[in-house]
């Protein structure tokens, strides 16, 4: 793939080659270098989000085991497939660049277009349910109707007891109760050593106490949501939808190279934008691949 | 402001130029310039919106101090107005640090010289580079615009969970360094591609001037930083627009996790902001003493090993915070470890110096000021770097003083040895030498006022960020005071004449200095295309077979090679 001719410097240059290159390898090169180290900052955007992960979960592992219950392994599991389907048409389509076959490329393009599709109408559709049921952000966070998940939840049976608990709490907090997460846990006891867990040495936490109430509507069947069971829709919300916001671009950038593809850009000398799209895509599915375990496989 | 500065320059500097052909009369037009993918164009762009924005910056710093002259305050005095000074300093600090020192070096001189020292006809991705200094100036934009929807007043590093308090405009603010961040990341990838990519063949990585390893170095944080500073702040907004719990312990969240993902930052970025500074003082102590650096190789992984170790001490900004004593002990003792690749730099520079041929030109006076200042700057970091001392220490005005002898002492003074030595360069015309020394006379004598006595009232207690103070610390902040207004002076005298060198100052000759780098080998200023002959590549500090002209003012090569000069050099 990288046997480009060796064009010399005073020969007439190729259409995309740019004047301050001495030849398309270099040029290639470079390109591929400025991709790697671009990849690099997106891991390290991601890398603090995981880090926030690491540091709730190890902080209030309850509230992970609790709450992972509500996400939708099926729906996951369908959405890690189409992504890592869509991987493969991707590198499929770099391979189809490089051989200069531009019927392939724009299939295996459309296909991974294709399937973005699909992961975002998943997603959409798990983005819908929580939201109907209240299973939102810490501050939103106010769990009800859960009956209309049941279709779902039925997959695991732990699941399929909890929801059935919590219209009740609805009922106590109806309005504006985002506090919701004030509720009191009876098994892994958080109450107020949750708090000098995290914050204790900056003495900023009497806030906690003073502007909510740890009264609020509490089901004395649900038994098992922790108190601050809405941090981990916080971090699944987050998480997510910075992935989802990566999907966003990346069928940007498809559908960028899918219409340079099918005008017939790209050949055998020239493929770097599919190289570096492809590259970003295998990117945007392994931070999926590590958000599905972490998210949705909790034991 | 930065477009319309940017549209006043270019005329000024052309007319006397017209028959030549340089990159300033290459095109004519506000669009040639503002959107040009010439790294020279997008580095002198830089260069003014960097300059405006240290005045803007500068304004806020001289109103802290006037306020500051007596202890009831001067201009606010009561605890409703106090929220204006918290505004700010808050604005000096974001304006400082985000518009002024982490873009001024790499983006300004970085940008106009990285090409021309490997002798490459512009940076890897010219868009990307134009993009980023776009994405600088909406950014900029953005950080003016949210003064008018309520400027913040959380202090620059927008702590929470006061900033997700505050009702003022964090989110915006937060936005333009976001902004910010992703333009100083395209800068990163840049300069990384452009020193893998572009060098020319015989410039093997421990020939390249060392310059370009601080460029280097520094990039490295930029790619490596800043996208965690991104994702914090956007969290940060978030969490404030949204409450999703994460650094409001309102809402569960943890307060001391935003002050780790900020430092993670904010720590190596201050060597985003020392690097190239000191890049630039080993280009300039090797030229004026006449002599290749001492020990290269050591200054140039020096570079490199401050970028890491850089990477392992932000804990010490969080002693007394709530971090645990056994993570406190470690990140001392990282901390110490930056002094190590420091004082190495520093030592080889004097090394450089023994017995070189010194040549006081202003440039060299400000790298002599930034000795003396970084080693003040940098010794009293290892006072911060202890944990005893810290926390005695900290949150006082020993603190901001040691800060401004790191930022102001070594960024800025290093960038101000910078743009004396490369002013012929980028402009083509020579400055009045015994004004430039006065000016670093003056921005000497008035830095050191302003910040020596802070060191001392900071150790007699005096609190950090206050608007009014007891009366015993008086007399520190009159003279800080004074100082302050001292450079106020220093600056107008060197922008007087700087600018009228742009008019009247004498043509400057392609190698004014006699330095051995690559970019010294083209005209001054460079042609579009940056060399007309490919220049020849030697060692970066070799300047044996130069001498010096009168007839031109500047160096040439030895008659025994071709007689045209130093830019007609075969390959």
């Amino acid at each position: 793939m990288s046997d480009t001719e060796s064009t010399k410097p005073g020969h007439e240059h190729p259409a995309h080659l740019a004047h301050h290159f001495d030849n398309p390898q270099q040029q290639y090169n470079a390109g591929k270098l400025g991709m790697w180290l671009f990849l690099t900052t997106e891991i390290l955007l991601f890398s603090a989000l995981f880090c926030w992960y690491a540091v709730y979960r190890a902080a209030h592992p309850e509230v992970f085991i609790y709450a992972h219950k509500f996400l939708d392994v099926n729906l996951g599991a369908i959405n890690t497939i189409v992504l890592l389907f869509s991987s493969l048409t991707m590198a499929w389509a770099v391979r189809a660049s490089q051989m200069g076959d531009r019927r392939t490329l724009v299939i295996t393009l459309s296909l991974t277009l294709l399937c973005a599709f699909a992961f975002l109408g998943i997603k959409s559709i798990e983005y819908r349910h929580k939201w109907h049921e209240g299973l939102l952000w810490v501050s939103r966070y106010d769990p009800q109707h859960h009956d209309t998940h049941e279709g779902h939840e039925t997959a695991h049976t732990q699941a399929a007891t909890t929801p059935a608990a919590v219209p009740v709490v609805a009922a106590a907090s109806a309005t504006t109760q985002r506090d919701a997460e004030g509720r009191i846990v009876e098994t892994l006891v958080i109450k107020e050593p949750a708090k000098d867990l995290h914050v204790g040495p900056t003495g900023v936490v009497e806030t906690w106490t003073e502007k909510h109430e740890m009264t609020q509507g509490h089901a004395a069947k649900m038994g098992e949501s922790p108190r601050l069971a809405g941090l981990f829709f916080s971090i699944y919300f987050v998480m997510t939808g910075l992935h989802g916001v990566h999907v966003l671009v990346g069928m940007g950038l498809i559908t960028w190279i899918l219409i340079r593809g099918a005008r017939g850009e790209f050949s055998a000398q020239y493929f770097a934008p599919v190289d570096s799209v492809g590259l970003y895509w295998h990117i945007v599915d392994l931070v999926w691949i590590f958000l599905f375990p972490l998210l949705y496989l909790i034991h | 402001m930065t477009a319309v500065t940017t549209n006043h320059t270019p005329p000024s500097l052309t007319p006397d130029l017209v028959r030549e052909d340089n990159y300033l009369t290459h095109g004519s037009g506000i669009m040639s310039w503002l959107f040009t993918l010439d790294h020279k164009r997008i580095g002198v762009m830089y260069l003014i919106s960097v300059i405006a924005s240290f005045l803007l910056g500068g304004v806020f710093a001289l109103i802290i101090r006037t306020q500051l002259s007596t202890p009831e305050g001067v201009i606010w005095t009561t605890q409703l107005q106090f929220k204006l000074y918290n505004q700010m300093f808050t604005l000096h600090g974001a304006v400082m640090i985000f518009l002024v020192l982490i873009p001024g070096i790499p983006g300004a001189l970085g940008n106009f010289i990285l090409p021309l020292m490997i002798g490459a006809k512009d940076v890897a991705f010219p868009k990307l580079n134009l993009l980023s200094y776009h994405l600088y100036v909406i950014g900029a934009v953005v950080i003016v615009v949210s003064i008018i929807f309520g400027a913040v007043d959380t202090g620059w590093t927008f702590y929470a969970p006061y900033s997700v308090r505050t009702d003022t405009a964090v989110e915006l603010m937060v936005l333009g360094a976001f902004i910010l961040g992703f333009s100083s990341i395209l800068t990163g990838i840049n300069f990384i591609v452009t020193i893998h990519a572009l060098r020319p063949p015989g410039m093997t990585w421990f020939k390249m001037p060392l310059m370009l390893w601080a460029l280097y170095a520094t990039s490295i944080i930029q790619i490596l930083a800043t996208p965690v500073l991104g994702i914090t702040l956007v969290l940060l907004a978030v969490e404030k627009m949204m409450k999703i719990g994460i650094f409001n312990s309102a809402y569960g969240g943890d307060p001391v996790l935003f002050q780790h993902f900020f430092w993670f930052y904010s720590h190596p970025a201050v060597y985003i902001m020392i690097l190239p500074a000191m890049g630039i003082i080993s280009e300039v102590i090797s030229t004026y003493s006449r002599k290749p650096v001492f020990g290269y190789r050591f200054v140039a992984l020096s570079s490199i090993a401050i970028a890491i170790i850089g990477f392992l001490v932000w804990g010490h900004h969080m002693f007394p915070n709530g971090q645990s004593t056994l993570l406190g002990t470690i990140f001392s003792f990282m901390t110490m470890l930056v002094a190590i690749p420091s004082a190495i730099k520093v030592w080889n520079w004097l090394a450089t110096m023994y017995k070189g041929s010194i040549d006081l030109k202003t440039p060299m006076c400000y790298a002599l000021a930034f000795l003396f200042l970084f080693a003040i700057g940098g010794l009293t970091g290892i006072f911060l770097g202890s944990l005893a001392t810290n926390v005695q220490l900290h949150d006082t005005y020993f603190v901001v003083a040691h800060f401004h002898y790191v930022m102001f002492g070594g960024t800025m003074i290093g960038f101000l040895a910078g743009l004396h030595h490369w002013w012929p360069k980028i402009t083509g015309r020579m400055y009045h030498q015994g004004l430039g020394r006065l000016g670093c006379l003056l921005v000497f004598i008035g830095f050191n006022l302003t910040f020596f006595p802070q060191f001392v009232m900071g150790s007699h207690g005096m609190p950090r960020r206050w608007a009014r103070y007891e009366p015993e610390y008086w007399p520190y902040h009159a003279a800080s005071t004074v100082g302050a207004y001292i450079q106020l002076v220093a600056f107008i005298l060197i922008a007087v004449y700087l600018l009228h060198s742009l008019f009247r100052g004498r043509k400057a000759p392609a190698n004014p200095w006699g330095s051995g780098t690559l970019e010294w080998q083209t005209t001054s200023p460079p042609p579009h295309d940056n060399f007309a002959v490919a220049p020849t590549v030697d060692e970066p500090y070799n300047t044996d077979n130069l001498v010096y002209d009168p007839a031109i003012g500047g160096y040439v090569n030895k008659p025994t090679d071709t007689p045209a000069g130093p830019a007609a050099v075969p390959h």
